[in-house]
């Protein structure tokens, strides 16, 4: 029981980290990146040409994900997206997808079909005793990096004078750009700080996802749950989703393997039917 | 003549040259039909490319005329296409024609029953709402194998001939006339009713609901109506593809026939019918060309195309329709003895 | 109206008529296979066998030029059907080669049977494929074939309790039904039962709930290419730590993926057909020539069934000299016996499937690599999905 939790936590924790950049955006700039997985692909690929084919240590290759996700994400918001923000939701549908599609054929093309792993090093390999607790080492550290993550995130919303501009763009982008914010570029960080920590997360998540070239259509509906569930007002909402749904899709399995996904699909639309703007939304915030 | 009668008078005239076939239209379906005689060693790809034109055609109804964005269309097309398979299976309903009514009227229920959880929200909910519903009924037809045969697909179905008159043939003769035949019938259906007030009315809520709801026109009813009716020609779509091939699957009820319907739809443009039948051809041509050329890699070429149509701007690319259709209206109206009501101001071209 | 339609169209129909008839000296060969999505490995081993063949037997063959117009259905049986057909109707194909999962095959064979087309199963595993027509060959594997002889060989070596895990379609069930059969005919009991689905991104909790089973061992199956999440998760979970063995068809320690699955997974038993480092002068010929070809890629289980297949279309076309007529390809093809890279190998003329030598094969390392190491072999076994009846 407790192990089916603490999974659950670590595969929620994971998704929050995959999915946190795509509901700022979304609540930023009201941009529906259907890529968002592309990018966490990008970073799995990246760590693993690093850790496998280069030898660089494991850490290193999680920051170095990170970064490349997040260059990747800055390079294509320039050049791309910001083409794209101002037309229909249908364009950004379309566009991303297209975006999705392509970066299918790339990695497929450049790094081959079949299903690959990050080398890990043996030290976060196997399991761990807490008091009588088995614990996997691997899934532990998830849960640590996330949860340190979050923390940071948090913070950096709350306490520092990016934060405090993002959170008034998000909430309204007018009045925001009446002060003088200049959304733009705040857009265009955390876009970048968004796709970056998409990045790590793929590269964590390599271990227990598994990456292949499909990987950003097969995990595309997860992002989208977390961030409608969640809802785009904070990063707590879809924090608490990203949790409820790690636990709930484990637990589902567990308990009743031949229902598994069934389960989320129904809660993600119960939600969006009764709370529109997600769950873990203050009232009256807009 | 009063001035409101003189109005009501012109306006008449619209509705009446808005019905009017133009010599272009004439031509498209003539071509339609002539490709039975002309093209007989493609009869394959093209009762395919009728499908997916029938398909896009349903997607234009709800997107081009209503404005919802749909990225869970699948659901009905698959519905559509297991109540064809599964009446086909068990002999319950031999005779393919009446069985495909039934398989538009199972999508038209799904359709109505899910269309008042479409209704609310923004176009954001909207999309999870329609893509959530896909994936659960996919998620359904997995978990009820018994039934649907699940990932292995719905297995040994044997048709029986169109009418009790018409074999199913390896060549796809049958499949393919049959399904034009269809498409054709349903096409001039739909011809109709965006013609009708309450294609107007559609229109006038996709533009500005609140006006539309100002000037009486109360949008829920009617969004449910063509919602309901676009899910049945989806049905009817899904239902055709089972009767042609003799097979179904999940793949039916996946996200990527949703969005490769919407692919078809883009490419020949939203709002005139014809988008989703131009861009059945164009796209399945393409899809050929490049799946033969380079079998691994044509996702790349679509994701490419979409990308571009979007950076270029879509209405520079699907509407090339329209000036096409202008020139053939002026030359449909070079009828001896016939004048063109004058037109409205802010009324005239095409939607 | 339909009818006026029609007429005419039953003269065009009467010309078209005669079959499948190709082209002055050209074979034609359709490939279905998965080149896109979750079994794309499947493909591109499949593919890259054949064409290896081709480089290394010439694409002449009893005075034909051979040609390979290849489709990807990315393992969707929807496209393979259509695409099947439109490959017999437009391209006029003599064979249909490929099918990388059940579904796709299951979905062609009334087309086979209709067109009288030779139809040659590479990859997929269901016992019940080569039934479904009788213009179906085998040269891939039937999941019984490997899953009766590692239950007959469990109950021997002191594995006493089992928990199945399959992926929840046709070849899973088939593994898990013949597995179960000779596993508690030979006093083995099978505590649980675990289906998973097909797309499952997370074998966590269907691993934790074979786990808190405590059996001897898991049996497993899952398609090619997830073969390494699973093992990955296994150890994670310290199942291995537990002291529970994997055990299975070779499905699971896949030759392509075997490298990336960790030291860990040394010591996994399994049976199957066939392992890149059968120890025979013929495979380490393939083997060596398969990685020249792709880049270092290690040929897996997957492609000897596409190597074997277009053995089977050149030795068929030389014996009918040529003659493409679908009956006498089948008549020539069945009972051929030959050489191949995993071992003796031959059709059975009455099913039409394949009949092989099942290996019994550990993870080991050698020069550094990890591979399937045989050391126990079953002779000539045939596909105990039929031989019951």
């Amino acid at each position: 029981m407790i192990t089916i939790l603490f999974d659950g936590i670590a595969y929620g924790m994971l998704l929050f980290v995959l999915a946190a950049g795509l509901s700022v955006t979304l609540g930023l700039m009201n941009f529906v990146n259907l890529a968002h997985g592309a990018f966490a692909m990008a970073g799995g690929y990246a760590a693993l040409v690093l850790v496998n084919r280069l030898g660089v240590p494991f850490g290193l290759g999680l920051v170095c994900a990170f970064l490349f996700s997040a260059a990747l994400g800055a390079l294509l918001e320039r050049t791309l997206y910001v083409h794209v923000y101002a037309k229909s939701h249908l364009d950004q549908v379309l566009f991303t997808i297209g975006l999705v599609f392509m970066s299918v054929a790339v990695v497929d093309y450049t790094m081959g079909s079949s299903q690959q792993f990050i080398l890990i090093p043996p030290a976060l390999q196997g399991q761990v005793t807490v008091l009588g607790l088995d614990m996997s080492k691997y899934r532990l550290m998830i849960i640590v990096i996330c949860g340190l993550l979050t923390l940071l995130l948090q913070l950096g919303l709350t306490r520092t004078r990016f934060g405090s501009r993002l959170r008034a763009a998000v909430d309204d982008q007018r009045v925001a750009r009446g002060l003088g914010i200049n959304v733009g570029a705040v857009f265009a960080m955390t876009f970048a700080l968004g796709s970056g920590l998409a990045g790590l997360g793929g590269a964590l998540g390599a271990e227990i996802l598994g990456l292949d070239p499909i990987f950003p259509l097969k995990y595309m509906i997860y992002f989208l749950i977390v961030v409608t569930v969640g809802g785009t007002s904070s990063i707590t909402g879809p924090f608490l989703a990203s949790l409820l749904l790690g636990i709930g899709d484990v637990a589902g399995k567990y308990y009743v393997p031949r229902l598994g996904a069934f389960v989320i699909y129904t809660i993600m639309i119960v939600v969006l039917i009764w709370r529109p703007q997600g769950l873990f939304v203050r009232r009256g915030a807009r | 003549m009063t001035s409101s009668s003189r109005l009501a008078a012109a306006i008449a005239a619209q509705f009446t040259d808005r019905a009017r076939w133009s010599l272009l239209e004439v031509l498209f379906w003539l071509v339609a039909l002539s490709t039975i005689w002309l093209l007989p060693d493609q009869h394959l790809i093209l009762a395919e490319i009728v499908i997916w034109a029938l398909f896009a055609l349903s997607l234009d109804l709800i997107l081009g005329y209503a404005g919802i964005i749909s990225l869970g269309h699948a659901a009905f097309f698959g519905i559509g296409a297991y109540t064809a398979g599964l009446l086909a299976k068990h002999a319950l309903v031999g005779e393919p024609v009446l069985a495909l009514l039934l398989a538009g009227l199972a999508g038209a229920v799904f359709g109505f029953l899910t269309s008042f959880l479409v209704l609310r929200g923004t176009d954001l909910t909207r999309l999870m709402v329609t893509l959530g519903i896909a994936l659960l009924v996919r998620e359904l037809a997995n978990r009820f194998g018994w039934l649907t045969g699940g990932a292995d697909g719905l297995q040994g179905i044997d048709m029986q001939p169109v009418l009790g008159l018409f074999r199913f043939d390896l060549y796809g003769h049958t499949a393919y006339i049959y399904s034009l035949a269809v498409l054709f019938v349903l096409f001039l259906l739909a011809r109709r009713i965006v013609g009708s007030p309450f294609g107007l009315a559609l229109l006038a809520i996709k533009g500005n609901p609140l006006r539309a709801s100002a000037i009486g026109i109360g949008a829920d009813r009617r969004l449910i109506g063509i919602y309901t009716l676009a899910a049945a020609y989806a049905g009817i779509a899904g239902g055709l593809l089972t009767q042609t091939t003799a097979f179904t699957s999940l793949e039916s009820l996946s996200f990527d026939r949703s969005a490769d319907g919407l692919l078809v739809l883009i490419i020949g443009g939203t709002g005139h019918l014809y988008g989703g039948l131009i861009g059945a051809v164009v796209f399945r041509f393409a899809q050929d060309w490049i799946a033969t050329a380079t079998p691994q890699y044509w996702q790349f070429w679509i994701g490419l195309f979409l990308v571009l149509i979007v950076l270029v701007g879509r209405d520079r690319i699907g509407g090339w329709f329209t000036p096409l259709r202008r020139l053939a209206d002026r030359v449909g109206a070079w009828r001896p003895g016939k004048t063109r009501p004058t037109v409205l101001p802010g009324q005239g071209g095409a939607p | 109206m339909l009818k006026h339609v029609l007429t005419p169209l039953a003269v065009t129909l009467g010309l078209l008529a005669g079959g499948p008839a190709s082209a002055q000296g050209v074979v034609k060969i359709g490939v279905l296979e998965a080149m896109t999505g979750q079994q794309q490995s499947t493909g591109v081993q499949t593919l890259a066998a054949m064409k290896l063949y081709m480089a290394q037997h010439g694409d002449t063959v009893a005075g034909k030029k051979i040609e390979l117009i290849v489709k990807d259905d990315g393992a969707v049986a929807d496209n393979s059907k259509r695409l099947a057909q439109e490959l017999i109707v437009r391209d006029k194909v003599n064979f249909l080669v490929g099918f990388a999962v059940t579904p796709t095959a299951l979905a062609v064979a009334p087309l086979a049977t209709e067109a009288k087309v030779p139809t040659i199963v590479a990859n997929a595993g269901t016992s019940i494929i080569t039934e479904r027509s009788p213009y179906i060959l085998r040269t891939s594997f039937t999941l019984p074939q490997s899953s009766v002889i590692i239950g007959e060989w469990a109950a021997k070596n002191g594995i006493k309790k089992v928990v199945t895990i399959v992926s929840d379609y046709a070849p899973g069930l088939d593994g898990e039904k013949s597995f179960t059969e000779a596993f508690t005919k030979g006093g083995g009991q099978v505590v649980e039962a675990v289906k998973v689905p097909l797309a499952a991104p997370d074998f966590a909790p269907f691993l934790q709930r074979a786990r808190d089973a405590s059996p001897d061992a898991i049996f497993v199956f899952v398609p090619s290419g997830q073969g390494a999440t699973f093992v990955k998760q296994f150890i994670e979970r310290g199942l291995d730590k537990a002291g529970i063995k994997i055990i299975g068809p070779g499905d699971v320690t896949d030759d392509d993926l075997l490298n990336g699955m960790g030291e860990q997974v040394i010591g996994t038993v399994t049976a199957h057909m066939y392992s890149a480092d059968h120890p025979s002068a013929l495979n380490k010929a393939y083997v060596e020539a398969f990685k020249k070809a792709n880049n270092g890629l290690r040929p897996n289980f997957m492609s000897v069934g596409g190597y074997d297949a277009m053995h089977l279309i050149y030795e068929a076309l030389k014996k009918t000299g040529g003659d493409t007529d679908g009956d006498k390809l089948m008549a020539a093809m069945k009972g051929m016996a030959w050489e191949s890279p995993r071992g003796p190998i031959s059709i059975d003329p009455e099913t039409r499937d394949i009949v092989q030598n099942i290996y019994i094969r550990k993870v080991e390392k050698k020069d550094g690599e990890l591979y399937n190491v045989e050391f126990q072999t079953f002779d000539a076994v045939k596909d105990p999905g039929k031989a019951k009846k």
